[in-house]
């Protein structure tokens, strides 16, 4: 389980405004943590120092076919015992302290550690399938390890995060000398203080790694739904239960990432009504199969994936996101500015409108995730 | 008024320098308690209290506002055990030796959870949104949503849902038979949920020729006597209600006087004329959970899966156990009706005495079928006690996904809550069979108040969820973060799965 | 143009039309003043039939001048005391002498004799009084005398 301080993340629900940044490759190039820590870096006034934080696929290309896990540690002593959850559960290929550096504004970090996994085949083989059981070997340690936070839980790729502004998280883990297809980061203005490492985004789950600016309105609906599917939402904060159900939508039911979109943010229903035929009727079966699901209230939301991206805004689109392309790059940032930075001349930029999704994927792949 | 009798609890009240002795109070009293005297001098209007219900015709059709019925303040020596209210039922059973008798819902003052329910708002970090400019949606679908998703060949996902009920705003019509409830009334519900887009319930009372016209918009009950039940009346309606209990007489049956059954009636009802309907307490063909299941398949088959069945229960102890039993019974819908339901004649100990409030027997089958992971595989409709808009905010919010409405509709066809249904001399012409007075509601009128009311509650509803930042009523459903309790105990806040205000 | 229609299937024989009426032409501020002890003579009258209707329930029926397009008593008006304004057949009793031709030519008995029994009076849709609409229509528990236009 998580340590609690007065106030932190968990106990209450901490409504927050945030600076969001994406860049993806569509032919797999990878690039350095560089341009993303310049993106982030320009919408400083965004942030309030309370929660940094970035996503990095691609990183690991030495290790990509483990599970790369991030976990905060309290102390020595929750380590000794995760690892003796992490030995019993899984092979484990290579681990070491996550390296950074000293920033003068970041303190109070916990131990950071890495380590690349398989799960033991015999483990799970008749019951269910690897991912499901490494989510729920996330689960127990998140929820039952007092003191140990499992941060990022995918394969090639990595979750760096904590209590600052996110240029010095950025610095502080060293980002610049990670080279990745696909970067996203985040700045965060929660409205009250966390300070607690874990809370900061991105949130992740296997692949899956969520940005979010946004207090949605839905919370409650969209928590107690998830949570009825097995999910366990600790933190109480809008990102984990919009990454619980993208997790849901697209792993577990094995929506394509647009028909997930159209979950999270389904048209409404008079926009429905105009569709042609066919559309509308899958339309309508989505809102009604899903209905719980559907995300309301501002947001801005990236969402990394196994082999891609998506951004999205909340049907209204009460939150500011553009999108900037150019040759095969792919740029979203909150901002413009945090676009034209990095890549001063581009393509095209726009701001896509709210409900619809923009999905880019390495290579022109399939956004969906197996089959059902 | 006899030696065992009691003082009139209502009086009336006339100014006699006003009375324009028009007599139109005299007319339009079925209770006969306006008498007009010419005889004396001056000639005047007297009123006999005794008969007096206290329905309010009179005193709003009086053109010069010359009555009013007032409590009377002829007293017992003050007792707070032996209250005036416990008194008086001893002196009429004494009377009478019979069981007493009253109609609506419970009055007594058990606390009124809703009351001590808060709503949230944004501010600063979540804009609100206003419904007039943009769009806010109501719209909600009670059914089964499937458990597993399916793709054709081509890869595209194929409709698997049930059979759904599309409400354009989360309200019903409670069931109120034809029978209980006059033709007018039966009429004026069936145009409303036409115009609106919701749907009205026959109870159980058969549904008249005139009205399958309205089917697209009606709920067909089946209820223990199985009156008017057969193959075309469960054709006709979008969806079939299996009535196991009512919120105002859990454990009891039905009775509507022979004196009552009077031709459409019996012909509507399948009885004959004249003689008593009376509804079993229990299906006699379900004696328990297993057996529930073959009727709601027993309809589906009849209707060859074409409706949503839905299972309605009266709210009591173990409200949350049965619930989770209908959702695994077939059921696509259940409906919760808590102890402040109304009722057109139930016996006075068992309305004021058994059963749970709604807004907990709500929260605590939310919980269970959540727990359970079931809660999917049926829609909630809350009923009994829903007073107004706030209160089907605070419902939605607490995990149902629409609310019943009987009181509140017959108040707006002009029912002031005399509670005297049971003598079938409803002034308004709501629960009377006499054609006199059934013709005292126009349903040209009463259907247009019907539909007044629901627009009305939809806009403030609209309003109430666009201060919270949401513009669907999906994103309400259950959403208990919106709602705090103020001045609940902690077991309370527990059942309603609500924090306090503050927190 | 609007028109007084009368609904017998909703009348329920109240008799308020009446007290209405009778009120609106006087003009007053309150009714209580205007009316007690006295006997009204509207000019909107119910008919209390002693028959029921297929229902079942007694039939009741407000009778009210219909200001026909081509109105007998208007014809037969020796004076001209009664004419029609704008569809509206109104009565001028500074004209009228009395005479009852309109009482006996009206096939609806919608033209009576005033108070003092010298000159008639007939509804004229209370545009001559303060009310500004008709009395009997808004008044009305049941929509059985509505004031609308059918064409």
């Amino acid at each position: 389980m998580v340590k609690l301080k007065p106030m932190s993340e968990g106990m209450v629900r901490i409504p927050s405004g945030c600076a969001i940044s994406g860049m993806f490759s569509r032919n797999g190039k990878r690039f350095s943590g560089e341009d993303i820590i310049k993106s982030i870096e320009i919408m400083h006034d965004r942030s309030n120092g309370l929660g940094g934080g970035f996503a990095a696929y691609g990183i690991y290309p030495e290790f990509k076919e483990y599970y790369a896990f991030h976990i905060f540690f309290d102390d020595i002593e929750a380590q000794r015992r995760c690892e003796a959850f992490l030995d019993k559960h899984f092979e484990i290929a290579h681990s070491s302290e996550i390296p950074t550096r000293h920033v003068a504004n970041i303190t109070e970090q916990p131990l950071i550690w890495r380590y690349f996994v398989l799960p033991f085949t015999s483990h799970y083989i008749s019951k269910m399938d690897e991912r499901e059981y490494v989510a729920q070997c996330v689960f127990t340690i998140n929820s039952d390890y007092k003191g140990c936070f499992v941060f990022s839980s995918g394969k090639n790729l990595g979750v760096f995060k904590g209590v600052g502004y996110p240029e010095d998280i950025a610095r502080f883990y060293m980002l610049e000398d990670y080279y990745g297809y696909c970067f996203t980061a985040h700045g965060r203005y929660p409205t009250n203080t966390p300070g607690w490492w874990g809370g900061a985004h991105p949130f992740s789950l296997l692949d899956y790694t969520v940005i979010h600016n946004g207090e949605i309105s839905s919370y409650d609906a969209n928590r107690r739904a998830i949570e009825m599917y097995g999910y366990k939402c600790a933190l109480l904060t809008d990102t984990e239960v919009i990454a619980y159900i993208i997790d849901y939508l697209h792993r577990k039911k094995g929506l394509t990432m647009q028909e997930s979109a159209w979950v999270i943010a389904a048209p409404f229903w008079q926009t429905i009504e105009r569709m042609p035929e066919q559309d509308r009727a899958l339309h309508q079966y989505l809102r009604m199969a899903f209905s719980a699901l559907l995300i309301n209230g501002p947001f801005s939301i990236i969402v990394g994936f196994e082999n891609g991206i998506m951004a999205l805004n909340d049907r209204l689109k009460l939150r500011s996101m553009v999108v900037g392309e150019k040759d095969d790059m792919v740029y979203i940032a909150s901002e413009e500015s945090a676009i034209r930075i990095i890549a001063p001349v581009l393509d095209k930029i726009y701001a896509p409108m709210g409900g619809e999704p923009f999905i880019a994927t390495l290579n022109g792949t399939e956004d969906g995730y197996g089959s059902i | 008024m006899g030696v065992y009798d009691f003082f009139p609890e209502y009086e009336v009240v006339r100014n006699d320098t006003t009375c324009v002795n028009c007599r139109v109070c005299e007319r339009q009293c079925a209770n006969g308690v306006h008498s007009y005297h010419p005889e004396i001098t001056p000639a005047r209007l007297l009123a006999d209290s005794t008969q007096c219900v206290d329905c309010q015709r009179c005193v709003l059709l009086c053109p010069t506002k010359s009555l009013k019925i007032v409590q009377s303040n002829n007293t017992y020596k003050l007792n707070n055990n032996w209250t005036k209210k416990e008194i008086n039922e001893i002196i009429t059973q004494a009377s009478t030796g019979g069981v007493l008798l009253s109609s609506m819902g419970n009055p007594e003052p058990y606390p009124i959870y809703f009351d001590k329910i808060t709503i949230n708002a944004s501010q600063v970090t979540n804009p609100s949104i206003d419904p007039l400019r943009e769009p806010m949606e109501t719209r909600v679908y009670l059914g089964s949503k499937p458990e597993k998703l399916t793709r054709g060949p081509d890869g595209k996902l194929q409709s698997n849902l049930g059979p759904h009920l599309a409400l354009a705003m989360p309200m019903l019509f409670s069931a109120m038979s034809y029978g209980s409830i006059s033709y007018n009334a039966h009429e004026s519900l069936a145009r409303a949920s036409e115009e609106l887009g919701i749907f009205y319930n026959t109870g159980e009372g058969g549904l008249h020729e005139n009205f399958y016209r309205y089917g697209k918009n009606t709920i067909v009950q089946v209820a223990s006597g199985r009156f008017g039940v057969h193959k075309d009346y469960l054709y006709a309606g979008a969806a079939i209600e299996i009535k196991m209990g009512q919120g105002a007489k859990p454990g009891i049956g039905g009775h509507l006087p022979g004196k009552k059954i009077v031709d459409d009636i019996s012909r509507t009802r399948m009885t004959p004329e004249g003689s008593d309907a009376i509804s079993p307490a229990p299906h006699h063909d379900i004696y328990s959970i297993e057996d529930l299941s073959q009727l709601v398949y027993s309809l589906k088959e009849t209707t060859a899966y074409t409706k949503p069945v839905i299972v309605k229960i009266a709210a009591v102890h173990n409200v949350a156990a049965i619930a989770s039993g209908i959702a695994r019974s077939g059921a696509d819908i259940i409906a919760l009706d808590g102890f402040r339901g109304g009722t057109g004649a139930a016996p006075t100990r068992i309305r004021d005495n058994v059963g749970i409030p709604i807004e907990l027997a709500l929260a605590a089958v939310d919980t269970r079928l959540r727990q359970e992971g079931i809660r999917e595989r049926v829609g909630i409709i809350a009923g009994g006690g829903i007073r107004s808009s706030a209160d089907i905010v605070k419902a939605v919010a607490l995990g149902a996904d629409a609310v019943y409405l009987g009181t509140a509709a017959l108040l707006a066809l002009g029912c002031h809550l005399c509670r005297a249904c049971q003598t079938g001399k409803c002034n308004w012409g709501i629960a009377t069979q006499e054609p006199d007075l059934v013709k005292r509601l126009n349903p040209n009128v009463g259907y247009k108040r019907l539909v007044n009311l629901m627009r009305a509650w939809q806009h403030e509803i609209m309003e109430i969820m666009g201060g919270m930042g949401i513009n669907s009523i999906e994103s309400l459903k259950g959403n208990r973060l919106m709602l705090r309790g103020v001045g609940l105990n902690e077991t309370e806040l527990g059942v309603l799965g609500l924090k306090h205000a503050g927190e | 143009m609007r028109r007084i229609y009368v609904n017998e299937e909703w009348c329920l024989g109240c008799h308020l039309c009446e007290y209405y009426c009778a009120f609106a032409q006087t003009g007053g501020a309150s009714m209580a003043l205007a009316l007690k002890d006295k006997q009204i003579n509207p000019r909107i009258h119910i008919e209390d039939a002693e028959k029921y209707d297929s229902k079942g329930a007694e039939v009741h029926f407000a009778v009210s001048c219909r200001h026909c397009v081509e109105p007998y008593c208007v014809k037969g008006c020796i004076t001209g005391a009664l004419s029609i304004k704008d569809g509206v057949i109104q009565i001028d009793q500074e004209k009228c002498i009395g005479c009852y031709t309109c009482v006996l030519s009206c096939p609806y008995g919608c033209v009576a004799p005033a108070d003092d029994g010298k000159v008639m009076q007939k509804c004229e849709l209370c545009l001559n009084t303060t009310s500004g609409e008709p009395q009997c229509a808004k008044n009305c528990p049941n929509a059985a005398i509505v004031y609308e236009d059918r064409g």
